[in-house]
């Protein structure tokens, strides 16, 4: 658990900060972060390229898959993919309202990948970022201690976001689809008050809206960054060789917990997409 | 903490990624859960009709069992009847021809019974017309006394 030649232990702090500086293309180049909160000058290429990588793993699994399905004699993926596709059917089936052709592929997508993307926490915290600066060290002759990588995409804010803003975007879009555009501008102004406190309503109804698609976003982003941190603490405490059982005990410990939680997480992203698109459905407001 | 261009590239990795599942995995898989359900169920009313067709068929069967049963002892009865009507008949000619076997020995013996009796008048005649010759010790004549012998043979 050393990063490099260093032993961690020495400089926690900096270990930490280390870990949780991405792999920039066009940040700041003395800190390695964003000019400001929100810089679109600057790119995450760790976080795009294990998106990325993660993706297109569940689409060749996909595409294998679904080149031949055979319905008598399913091999063991594609019995897998059964299993998860009938879940995320059941649970849209349970919530969802009528019949719409995007829900379901939305649904198992954002379970799907964000499952990937969380389970990249179980990778231990030094593995990739360690072979990634031998690389950056042996083959392209850099300092060691300049290569950032952060190998969890859902501990970082544009995921989790790039994937709500994309459910409150489709939220809009069936909003004004199902109660027509002055039905959507009437839910604003007349619930959940009635027609006597508009401004009331406004204000309401625009925080509960909002609401959604950050809530969605945080809350994943915080357990994720949360676990990934606590990851990180548990590797710090290689400080001595006695203190290695603890530290195993520990790691396993929460990596076991963990497997609930990036579960959990998955799902809940899930659950509460198709909710949200339920409600946008409904025309009784 | 830090909005970035990483999250267009999310948004978009993300739309094409629903894309290829919605076209590759979702729409097929669901139709072939779906064929596969409607082919269980349908197999299984096709095995809950032909179980009914089996005991459609075991009743009929049964049936034309007893049927045949019944059919084969009315002809053993039948048989068993013409069997005592054959018996009876063959007992009624059997009877018929012994009555006529005994007419027929019968009249025969009549017959010889009433040769016999000729033979013996025309004998005792004889006898008498000897005797009598030998009592007149002359002859009579034969001729001139057949008639009158004639009519002794016939009230002997």
């Amino acid at each position: 658990m050393s990063e490099a030649n260093l032993p961690v232990t020495a400089n926690p702090v900096e270990y930490i900060q280390h870990h949780l500086t991405n792999w920039c293309v066009g940040c700041d180049p003395q800190t390695h972060k964003p000019a400001a909160m929100v810089d679109f000058h600057a790119f995450f290429l760790d976080t795009f390229l294990f998106g990325a990588l993660l993706a297109g793993l569940f689409m060749w699994m996909a595409w294998k898959v679904g080149r031949n399905l055979d319905p008598d004699h399913p091999s063991s993926l594609q019995n897998l993919l059964e299993a998860v596709v009938e879940f995320v059917d059941q649970q849209i089936k349970d919530i969802f309202p009528g019949r719409n052709p995007i829900i379901g592929p939305l649904a198992i997508t954002i379970f799907v990948w964000v499952f990937f993307m969380n389970a990249m926490d179980l990778l231990p915290v030094d593995l990739l970022p360690w072979i990634a600066s031998s690389i950056g060290e042996h083959v392209f002759g850099v300092d060691p201690h300049h290569v950032y990588l952060r190998v969890v995409p859902t501990t970082n804010l544009d995921t989790t976001f790039g994937l709500s803003l994309s459910v409150f975007a489709l939220i809009i879009y069936y909003n004004v689809k199902t109660k027509g555009a002055m039905g959507y501008i009437k839910m604003f102004l007349f619930h959940p008050f009635g027609k006597y406190l508009v401004p009331v309503n406004i204000v309401m109804t625009t925080i509960e809206e909002i609401a959604k698609p950050v809530s969605l976003a945080l809350r994943l982003f915080g357990n994720m960054f949360a676990g990934e941190l606590l990851f990180m603490l548990i590797a710090l405490l290689s400080f001595a060789w006695y203190v290695l059982p603890v530290q195993v005990t520990l790691g396993s410990m929460w990596a076991i917990f963990h497997i609930l939680v990036i579960t959990v997480q998955a799902f809940i992203f899930m659950l509460l997409t198709v909710v949200y698109l339920a409600l946008a459905h409904q025309d009784d407001h | 903490m830090n909005f970035t261009a990483t999250l267009i590239g999310q948004i978009l990795t993300f739309a094409v990624l629903v894309w290829f599942i919605k076209g590759v995995l979702w729409e097929p898989m669901l139709k072939v859960l779906e064929d596969r359900k409607r082919r269980i169920a349908d197999g299984l009313a096709a095995a809950e009709r032909g179980r009914h067709e089996q005991e459609l068929a075991e009743q009929k069967a049964k049936q034309r069992l007893l049927e045949a049963k019944q059919e084969a002892a009315e002809i053993i009865a039948l048989a068993q009847k013409r069997a005592n009507e054959v018996i009876d008949e063959a007992k009624q000619s059997a009877r018929d021809e012994a009555e006529r076997i005994k007419a027929g020995a019968r009249a025969e013996i009549e017959q010889e019974l009433n040769r016999a009796r000729e033979e013996l008048r025309q004998q005792v005649g004889r006898l008498a017309v000897e005797g009598a010759e030998k009592i007149l010790a002359r002859e009579i004549d034969a001729e001139a006394h057949s008639k009158l012998l004639q009519q002794l043979a016939a009230e002997l």
